[in-house]
């Protein structure tokens, strides 16, 4: 079994969208669970995001964002080439899908998307979309070429801020900027869903803790097999381990200690620069 | 007669490479060996095997130099028998049970049995005649020992069967956990799963049941389903620094050596390994820990709490470990991990333990000593302590009860679950345990899956 991809789309500098046959994943995938995708026989296990999923087409979407060798690697593939495995859905689905409409209805939603989050940030908010609910959406990047996905929120209907750390499109500011003058201009939200980079995510819950706000945060650890059985994944809430994997992604970012999982990101950097520098073609050892 | 001394690689050259370290028997030293077997009445051999291969009469057959007979009687009890000569506890089963035992040392049983089951590897010899199948089908979720020796049993008995794999490739622990120098992948656990494919045994990998696709979906077109989903999520021992960089659970350590080759350049998932490590636990899987790191040039302490008495690990392993010069810090324990500014293991404290009375398992409890502890410097610490049945199938099954070990709650004689159709076995029923209960619960569960499905059409 391979999984075929029968779309590619550049988004913005190093971060590409494909569509991936995979139709026992697409049956089953729902907002906020990933994959694991292997590229060859020798390629690494990636975790990655599912951002959109159509059962009748048996394709789910990914968004992968080139920083690693295997991402890079991952990137260079293009229409008609197969990927090794892609399993899943893994994770535990968004809370929300186990309430109902009339509990979400009584709801506000208010999701921050920071640089190449805005592609897992997209299926919850379509979900709730498709339940008749509106969302507030922040897109945040770097700057205008990083903001992606800006479109899709459009179609949805969803109150959409843009912010850019440059200026150089929408509000010049910081998602967290936003999140401080929405609410200072009375808007009432029962829960912020912020995804992102780690340091982003960090700095939201700081803020949403200090606003009262209910938050959830999707954390993008280091992982092996994605299952629950490395237990690379580990993170701290509430003062408990949990495996990203099997217990999240999603947690409360109230009671996720972020530094000791920004450190926990930051494992195999140097190992990465070394054989990324090797598979450039490098035979320096 | 003395017992036949089994080839080995030398222990300064094998510590370079990841090649299998037992030579095992060629056919001159296995018809030596199997020579010793007394064909004694009693056959306490048999009793103390879980799966109750008929060790006398394969051994006879060996001793005739008759190895196509032997095969098939050991493969009518056991389908995995190279893996099961290589990582059984043979000293406190099969072996256990020999007379020759008590005065000398024990028929060499493991050897015997890992002989037969190479023979047929490397001359491809059909051991199973394909079944016709009775249009049944039956699911197994999970390729590990459990789940093969079901599906090898049920195909045997006629059904159509898929396996259910979660990760890439087929195998579970055989594959992630037990390392190549102990357990050759391409040599003997392709090729014996290779064996079940050819009986008809369908494997679809990537398919994570509880995510992908859920029991009660399963039995929709499946007539039962069998869950040998292993005990694969590891335990840590709950002490501070232990989130520190450089702290792996042997599950992460053994997987990325292991199903993902990081020791191989060519492979691309990292492995990360100081120069000083050390590896807490005395199982079998704190010396594959152990043993691999010392393969990847670190300086390796096993840290255990008890004696070198009371380690649960195979007495081979413990044998090759000291050989390759794994140093023993017994009677320790950890009680904090120490980290660099930049949150990486620098050290840990360790604290010195001594052993008071027998508990519930009958080894002697450690006990702290007070005022004893002092810190040793290490780069990377794994945790070798244990594993727990994974949550997926009970997160997303309520059907399924299990108790408060996280294990699935079965009928003892049939592996039944409280879900109707639904069978278990292995370390998803026990917690941690072997290959071969693994392997026993599995055929068990196959025949209680037989009759229940003839008394339900």
């Amino acid at each position: 079994m391979m999984y075929r991809i029968v779309k590619k789309e550049v988004l913005a500098e190093n971060i590409y969208l494909f569509d991936v046959k995979a139709p026992m994943v697409a049956k089953s995938a729902k907002p906020g669970q990933f994959v694991i995708v292997r590229i060859d026989e020798k390629g690494e296990r990636i975790p990655l995001t599912i951002c959109d999923y159509d059962n009748n087409k048996g394709i789910v979407t990914i968004v992968v964002q080139a920083i690693g060798a295997s991402t890079m690697k991952l990137s260079r593939l293009n229409v008609g080439e197969k990927l090794c495995d892609f399993a899943g859905p893994l994770g535990k689905p968004s809370e929300f899908i186990h309430m109902t409409v009339e509990e979400l209805k009584n709801k506000k939603y208010l999701f921050v998307a920071g640089g190449v989050g805005a592609a897992p940030v997209y299926p919850q908010v379509k979900y709730l979309n498709e339940l008749g609910i509106k969302s507030d959406v922040i897109v945040g990047a770097r700057n205008k070429e990083l903001v992606i996905f800006e479109n899709e929120f459009k179609e949805l209907g969803c109150n959409l801020y843009i912010c850019t750390d440059d200026g150089s499109y929408g509000i010049k500011g910081r998602v967290t900027d936003v999140i401080n003058s929405l609410v200072n201009q009375g808007e009432k939200y029962d829960e912020v869903v912020a995804i992102g980079p780690m340091v982003m995510m960090k700095f939201v819950s700081m803020l949403t803790k200090k606003l009262g706000i209910k938050t959830t945060v999707s954390l993008n650890s280091i992982m092996v097999d994605g299952t629950g059985m490395c237990g690379a994944c580990r993170v701290t809430v509430g003062g408990e381990t949990k495996f990203t994997c099997v217990d999240g992604p999603e947690f409360d970012g109230h009671l996720v200690d972020f530094d000791v999982a920004m450190k926990r990101q930051n494992m195999f950097r140097d190992e990465e620069v070394r054989r990324l520098h090797h598979s450039e073609g490098c035979s320096c050892f | 007669m003395e017992r036949v001394p089994v080839r080995e690689l030398d222990a300064k050259e094998r510590v370079k490479n990841f090649e299998e370290v037992c030579l095992g028997y060629n056919e001159e030293e296995a018809v030596l060996e199997a020579s010793r077997c007394i064909n004694c009445k009693n056959s306490k051999c048999v009793q103390n095997c879980p799966v109750g291969v008929n060790i006398p009469k394969f051994i006879e057959y060996i001793k005739n130099k008759d190895f196509k007979q032997a095969a098939e009687v050991v493969f009518d009890y056991n389908s995995l028998p190279s893996i099961c000569g290589r990582v059984c506890p043979q000293e406190s089963q099969c072996e256990g049970g020999c007379i020759l035992g008590i005065k000398g040392q024990p028929v060499a049983i493991g050897k015997l049995e890992r002989f037969v089951g190479d023979y047929v590897l490397e001359n491809n010899i059909e051991v199973y005649e394909k079944k016709e199948q009775n249009g049944k089908k039956v699911a197994v979720v999970g390729s590990g020992p459990a789940g093969l020796s079901c599906a090898s049993t049920l195909a045997r008995l006629g059904y159509s069967v898929t396996i259910f794999e979660a990760l890439h490739e087929a195998g579970g622990v055989l594959v992630y956990g037990i390392p190549e120098f102990r357990l050759p992948k391409d040599k003997v656990v392709k090729k014996e799963i290779e064996n079940l494919i050819k009986l008809g045994v369908e494997i679809k990998t990537n398919v994570i049941v509880g995510r992908t696709i859920t029991i009660e979906e399963l039995l929709e077109d499946y007539q039962a389903v069998f869950v040998g989903t292993g005990a694969g999520l590891p335990r840590f021992m709950g002490i501070k620094g232990e989130n520190a960089n450089g702290v792996y659970s042997a599950n992460e350590f053994l997987t990325r050596a292991n199903l993902m080759k990081a020791f191989l350049n060519e492979y691309e998932t990292p492995i990360k390994i100081g120069k000083k490590v050390a590896v807490i636990g005395g199982g079998n899987v704190a010396m594959d820990a152990a043993r691999t790191a010392v393969r990847l040039g670190a300086e390796v302490h096993i840290v255990y709490r008890r004696t070198e008495d009371e380690m649960p690990s195979r007495l081979e392993e413990l044998h090759h470990a000291k050989e390759e010069g794994i140093i023993f810090d017994t009677l320790t324990n950890p009680v904090e991990i120490l980290q660099d500014e930049n949150g990486w293991v620098k050290g840990m404290v360790l604290r010195k333990m001594e052993l008071g009375e027998a508990d519930e398992s009958g080894r002697r409890s450690p006990i702290e000593v007070e005022g004893s502890d002092y810190v040793e410097n290490f780069d990377t610490v794994v945790m070798a302590i244990g594993t727990i049945p994974n949550p997926l199938i009970s997160y997303t099954t309520s059907e399924i009860q299990i108790n408060k070990r996280k294990c699935i709650v079965v009928e003892e004689d049939t592996g039944k679950t409280t879900m109707d159709g639904v069978y278990a076995g292995g370390d998803a029923v026990t917690g941690a345990a072997t290959v071969i209960l693994a392997m026993g619960a599995g055929k068990k569960a196959a025949y209680a899956i037989d009759e229940y499905i003839k008394a339900n059409s």
